[in-house]
C-alpha cells in the first residue's frame, strides 16, 4: 500500500473531503444559496468523471474495489445524486425549510453509496450501507416540524437499525464459517464446501440487503417513508440508494457465492416474484401517488432481482440496464410531483391529478410517459428495462418466473392506467400553480430520454453494461 | 424504392407537427379546428398516395420480402422493415380507411379535436408499422403501442360506459400480448435472431413449438378475437366513436390474423397442426354461438360487433386449413370484412349522429325518408351476408373449400354461419329500414349529405370491385401465399 494506491480512491476522496469542506463553509454562512448548492452539485460531478476516468484496481487489501461495475454503477449514482440537489434545495427553499446540510447529507449518502458498489469485503460492505443508511434516515426526517416527515424519519430508523442487524448477523456468520471477510476467499470456501453455516449467514445477508432495496416481505417501511418524506428526497431515494444496492447484492453474489448459484438463486427468485405481486396487487388501493409509486417501486426492484436471479454477465447486465432506465423514469416522476401544487398544497392523490392534461400538457404528457413506461409499454425506457430483465431470465432458464412476472405487470397495468384515466379523461377541477423551472426541465428532460432519446441511448449504455458485467461475469 | 415503407409509415407523423405547429402559432381564442381537420385529411390522403405508388411498384410475382430496410441498433436487434405478398394489402387497407375516418369524425367530434385526429394520425403509423416490420421486437413496439392511442379513443370520445370498455379492452389484450413477449424473448434467445424472415425458416423444436405457439396464440387469439376470448370487442365498439369503431374493426382486428399468418404457420407448422383442431373448433363456435348472439341483440353496433367475431371466425379457419385456398381466402375476408364491417359502422354512425341513439327499436321505416341510405346499407348488409357479387362472398366460399379439405365438420358447421350471417343481418336490415316510420322523432330525419355520399362511395366502389373481379388480390397476395402453404407442407410432412 502506498500513496499512489490512493488514486484507485479517487471518487471517494472527493466527496469525503468536499463533505468536511462543505459542512464547515456551510456552518459559517448559516444557510445555503446558489453557490453553496453549485458546489455541492460540481463535488458530485467531479467525483463521476473521476470514477468514469479513474485509476481502476483494489486498495485497502481488497476492500476497496474500482472496476468497470463500480464506475458504471457511480457515474449514474453521482449523477442522480447531483440531479437531487437543485431539486430538493429549491423545493425545501420555497417551503422555507433549507437548512445547507442538505447538500452535505446528499453528498455523504452519494459516499455511502460509492462504498457499497465498491465493497470487497464484508466490512466495507457494512460501512457503505450504514453510511448510505444514516445519511437517508436523516433526510426522510429533514423537514422536522412535519409530523409526518419525522414519523417517516423514526420508521425509516427504527426498521433500518433492524436490517443492519440482519445484515451484521449474517456477515457474523459468514465469516465464522469463511473465515475471511474478503469476497474471493469466501467465494473459496464455498466451493470448497463450507456448507450451512455460510448459506444461513447468506440468507440473512440477502434479507438485510433486500430491506434496503425494499423488495417484498421486507418492503413494510417503503410506502410510509415515501409518504411521509418530502417530495424531491424520494425522488432521490428511489432511484440512486437502489442501483447501489443492486451492485452491492450483484458483487456479493457473484464474487461471494458464485458457485453456490443454485442455492441463492432461489432465494432471489422468490423474493423477486413476491416482490413483482405485491407491489402490483397493494398498488391497486392506493389512492397516494408516492405510495403507489412506492409499491410501483417494490414491483419494479422484484424485476430487478428477476434478471439478477437469472445468474451470469446476461444476467447483471439487464439488472444494471433495468436500474438504470429505471432510475430516470422514477427521478422524473417524483419531480413532476415536485413541480405540482395547488392552492398552495401540493398535488400527491391521483384525484388531484384529474384533467391535468389540459391544464399542463407537458407535465401531464411527461407523467403519462412515465406511466406508461412503468407499465412496461414499448417503446418507452421502461420496455427496454423489462426486455433484458425477461431476456436474461428466460435465457438462463428462469421461464415460468417470467411469464409469472409478465402477468403481474399486467395487474400493475390497471393502476398505471388509472392514473392516466385521471389525466386524460376527467374533467379538470381547478388551477394548478405555475410549475417551478428546475422541477419542470427534470421532468421533461427525464420524459424524453424515456421516449424517444432511451434508444439512442441504449446504444451506448448496453456495450457499457456488458463491460460492467463482465466484471463478475 | 427503399425506404418507401418507413416514409409510408411515419408520413402521418408529418401531420401531427403540423397539428402541434399551427395550435402553438394560433393566438389565444383562434379556433383551429378547421385546420386541424384538414391537415388530419391531407396527411392521410397523402399517405394513402404513397401507398399506392408502393403497391404499384410491388412485384407480384416475388414471394420473399420487397422494399427491404435494415438497420442495426442495439442488442442485436435490428430496424428492419419490408412487405411481401401477404402484409403490402394491409398497408394499402389501413391507408384507405384513414382518410374516410378522419371524414366520418368531422362533424362529429368537436372537443379536443387536435388531440383526436394526432391520436388517429399516431395510430395509422403504429398500424402500418405492425404490417411493416420484420423484427420481432420492433413488429412488438408497434403492435403493443397501437393500445395507447385507441384507449385514449375509447375513453376521452366514447359513449356512456366508456372508461369500463377502454380498460378492458387495455387489458385483455395487454395479458395477451405479455405472453407473446415471453415467446418472444425465449426465440431471440434460441434462434440468435429477432428477424422475422430467419425466423419464419428457422426449426424450432416441435415440443418448444406447442409452447411458443401457444403463447402467440393468447395474444393473436384475443385480438382477433376468438370466441370466448371475444367479450371485450362489443364493449369497446359499442362506447368507441364511429371512426374508432372503423379502425377497430377495419384494422386492429386483422392484427390478430396477420400474426397468425406471418408467425404462428411459418414458425411453428408442427404445433400449428396439432392445434388446427382446437382453431377450428373455436372458429365453429365463433361463427355459430355470435351468429345467434348477434340475432338477440338490440344495440345496432353491438350486433355488427358480434358479426365481426363470427366473420374472423372464418378467418381463423381458413389460415389453419394450411392449404392454398384457405390462406388466400382467409387474406382475401380479412381485406373484404376490412372494407365492409367498416362501411356498416359507418352507416350505423350516419344515423347515430342525427338521433344520437343506436336502439335498434327506435327506428323502423327508415327507407321512406333515407331512400339513398337505405340502398347504401342493403349494398353492405349483402356483403356482411355474402352474397355473391359482394365481397363477401369470396372470402367465404374460399376458406370454407379449404377447411373441407382438412375438416369436413368444421367446413359443414361453419357453412350454417353462412345462413344465419343472413338471418341476423336482414332481420336487422329489416327492423331498421322497413315498416311503418311509426316513431315520430324520425319524420325529420334527413338522408345522406355529400360529404357522407363521398365517404361511402369508394368503399361501395372496392366491394363491388373486390366481389365482382377477387384476382385483383389473388394476383398480389398468391406467390407469397404458396410460399407459405409449400413451406408449411413441407414442414408437416404433407
Amino acid at each position: 500500500m502506498t500513496l499512489s494506491d490512493l488514486h484507485v480512491a479517487a471518487p471517494e476522496l472527493i466527496l469525503a473531503g468536499s463533505a468536511l469542506l462543505l459542512l464547515m463553509w456551510g456552518a459559517f454562512q448559516g444557510r445555503s444559496n446558489f453557490a453553496y448548492g453549485a458546489a455541492a452539485v460540481l463535488a458530485l460531478v467531479a467525483a463521476a468523471f473521476a470514477a468514469a476516468l479513474g485509476v481502476q484496481g483494489r486498495i485497502f487489501s481488497g476492500g476497496l474495489i474500482a472496476d468497470d461495475l463500480s464506475a458504471f454503477a457511480k457515474v449514474f449514482i453521482y449523477g442522480f445524486s447531483a440531479l437531487a440537489i437543485p431539486l430538493g434545495e429549491r423545493w425545501l427553499m420555497r417551503r422555507g425549510d433549507c437548512k445547507f446540510e442538505f447538500n452535505v447529507l446528499i453528498i455523504l449518502a452519494a459516499l455511502g453509496m460509492g462504498m457499497m458498489v465498491s465493497a470487497g469485503d464484508l466490512i466495507a460492505l457494512y460501512i457503505g450501507i450504514e453510511l448510505q443508511s444514516l445519511a437517508l434516515y436523516v433526510l426522510a426526517a429533514f423537514r422536522r416540524d412535519d409530523a409526518k416527515a419525522s414519523e417517516a424519519g423514526l420508521k425509516y430508523f427504527v426498521l433500518g437499525a433492524l436490517s443492519s442487524g440482519l445484515l451484521l448477523y449474517g456477515s457474523s456468520l459468514i465469516y465464522g464459517f469463511a473465515g475471511s471477510t474478503q469476497f474471493p476467499v469466501i467465494a473459496e470456501a464455498v466451493s470448497q464446501g463450507a456448507g450451512g453455516g455460510v448459506l444461513f449467514g447468506l440468507v440473512f445477508l440477502i434479507c438485510g440487503i433486500a430491506f434496503k432495496v425494499s423488495a417484498a416481505p421486507f418492503h413494510m417501511w417503503t410506502p410510509d417513508v415515501y409518504e411521509g418524506a418530502p417530495t424531491p428526497v424520494v425522488g432521490f431515494f428511489a432511484a440512486a440508494p437502489k442501483l447501489a444496492a443492486m451492485v452491492l447484492l450483484a458483487r456479493v453474489l457473484s464474487e461471494g457465492f458464485g458457485t453456490a448459484l443454485e442455492q441463492w438463486r432461489q432465494v432471489i427468485v422468490a423474493i423477486a416474484l413476491i416482490s413483482i405481486f405485491v407491489g402490483a396487487f397493494a398498488g391497486l388501493a392506493q389512492r397516494n401517488l408516492k405510495r403507489l409509486w412506492a409499491y410501483s417501486s417494490i414491483a419494479n426492484i422484484g424485476y430487478a432481482l428477476l434478471g439478477l436471479a437469472a445468474g451470469g454477465e446476461l444476467g447483471v447486465q439487464s439488472m444494471l440496464l433495468f436500474m438504470v432506465l429505471y432510475m430516470v423514469d422514477v427521478t422524473g416522476f417524483f419531480a413532476c410531483l415536485c413541480a405540482l401544487q395547488r392552492d398552495g398544497k401540493p398535488m400527491e392523490t391521483i384525484d388531484d391529478m384529474a384533467g391535468l392534461i389540459k391544464e399542463r400538457p407537458a407535465l401531464a404528457l411527461a407523467m403519462t410517459a412515465f406511466a406508461l413506461s412503468a407499465l412496461g409499454l414499448p417503446p418507452f425506457a421502461g420496455f427496454w428495462a423489462k426486455y433484458y430483465v425477461f431476456k436474461a431470465a428466460i435465457g438462463g432458464g428462469l421461464t415460468v418466473a417470467a411469464v409469472l412476472g409478465l402477468v403481474g405487470s399486467v395487474v400493475a397495468a390497471f393502476y398505471y392506467l388509472r392514473l392516466i384515466k385521471v389525466m386524460w379523461f376527467d374533467p379538470a377541477v381547478g388551477s394548478t400553480e405555475r410549475p417551478p423551472f428546475e422541477a419542470r426541465s427534470i421532468a421533461v428532460a427525464a420524459a424524453l430520454f424515456s421516449f424517444p432519446a432511451v434508444l439512442v441511448a441504449l446504444v451506448w449504455l448496453d456495450p457499457l453494461a456488458k463491460a460492467a458485467a463482465a466484471v463478475l461475469g | 424504392m427503399t425506404g418507401i415503407l418507413s416514409l409510408i409509415t411515419y408520413s402521418p407523423l408529418l401531420g401531427v407537427l403540423a397539428i402541434l405547429v399551427v395550435r402553438g402559432l394560433a393566438r389565444p381564442g383562434v379556433n383551429t379546428d378547421a385546420a386541424v381537420r384538414w391537415i388530419a385529411l391531407a396527411t392521410t390522403l397523402a399517405t394513402f398516395a404513397l401507398s399506392v405508388l408502393m403497391l404499384s411498384s410491388f412485384d407480384n410475382s416475388a414471394s420473399g420480402f420487397q422494399f427491404m430496410e435494415d438497420f442495426a441498433a442495439f442488442s442485436g436487434l435490428h430496424y428492419r422493415m419490408g412487405v411481401d405478398g401477404i402484409s403490402v394489402l394491409f398497408v394499402v387497407l389501413t391507408a384507405f380507411l384513414m382518410p374516410l375516418c378522419i371524414a366520418a369524425s368531422w362533424k362529429t367530434i368537436e372537443n379536443r379535436v387536435g388531440e383526436y385526429m394526432i391520436a388517429f394520425l399516431v395510430l395509422e403509423v403504429l398500424v402500418i408499422g405492425v404490417f411493416t416490420a420484420l423484427d420481432l421486437i420492433l413488429f412488438y413496439v408497434f403492435f403493443e403501442f397501437s393500445l395507447v392511442p385507441m384507449f385514449l379513443i375509447i375513453g376521452i370520445w366514447g359513449g356512456q360506459r366508456r372508461i369500463y370498455a377502454a380498460f378492458k379492452f387495455f387489458l385483455y389484450t395487454l395479458l395477451g400480448s405479455v405472453l407473446m413477449l415471453a415467446a418472444v424473448l425465449g426465440m431471440i434467445g434460441i434462434a440468435g435472431t429477432s428477424s422475422i424472415p430467419e425466423l419464419m425458416t428457422y426449426k424450432f423444436d416441435p415440443m418448444l413449438q406447442t409452447w411458443l405457439w401457444l403463447a402467440f396464440f393468447a395474444s393473436f387469439a384475443v385480438k382477433m378475437p376468438m370466441w370466448p376470448v371475444h367479450t371485450w370487442l362489443p364493449d369497446a365498439h359499442v362506447e368507441a366513436p364511429t371512426a374508432g369503431s372503423v379502425i377497430l374493426a377495419g384494422i386492429l382486428l386483422k392484427l390478430g390474423g396477420y400474426g397468425f399468418m406471418r408467425f404462428s404457420l411459418p414458425m411453428f407448422p408442427q404445433a400449428s397442426e396439432l392445434w388446427a383442431p382446437l382453431v377450428f373448433g373455436l372458429s365453429a363456435i365463433a361463427i355459430i354461438y355470435t351468429s345467434l348472439v348477434a340475432f338477440r341483440q338490440t344495440d345496432i353496433k353491438k350486433l355488427i360487433a358480434y358479426s365481426s367475431v363470427a366473420h374472423m371466425g372464418f378467418v381463423t379457419m381458413g389460415i389453419f386449413s394450411g392449404n392454398v385456398q384457405g390462406e388466400q381466402g382467409a387474406l382475401f375476408q380479412m381485406i373484404s370484412h376490412g372494407v365492409i364491417s367498416g362501411a356498416l359502422f359507418l352507416c350505423v354512425g350516419v344515423v347515430y349522429d342525427r338521433m344520437h341513439t343506436r336502439e335498434i327499436a327506435f327506428y323502423g321505416g327508415l327507407t321512406q325518408r333515407m331512400p339513398w341510405y337505405a340502398a347504401v346499407f342493403l349494398l353492405f348488409t349483402m356483403g356482411n351476408v355474402g352474397l355473391p357479387g359482394t365481397s363477401g362472398f369470396v372470402g367465404e366460399i374460399l376458406t370454407l373449400t379449404g377447411t373441407y379439405q382438412v375438416s369436413t365438420w368444421t367446413a359443414l358447421l361453419a357453412t350454417t354461419g353462412v345462413i344465419l350471417s343472413a338471418v341476423y343481418a336482414l332481420s336487422l336490415y329489416r327492423r331498421v329500414m322497413f315498416g311503418e316510420l311509426s316513431n315520430p322523432a324520425l319524420a325529420g330525419i334527413k338522408d345522406l349529405n355529400w360529404r357522407e355520399v363521398a365517404i361511402f362511395a369508394p368503399l361501395i366502389l372496392s366491394t363491388l370491385y373486390l366481389g365482382v373481379y377477387p384476382a385483383s388480390i389473388f394476383n398480389i397476395t398468391e406467390a407469397s401465399v404458396q410460399a407459405l402453404v409449400s413451406a408449411y407442407q413441407a414442414a408437416i410432412g404433407g
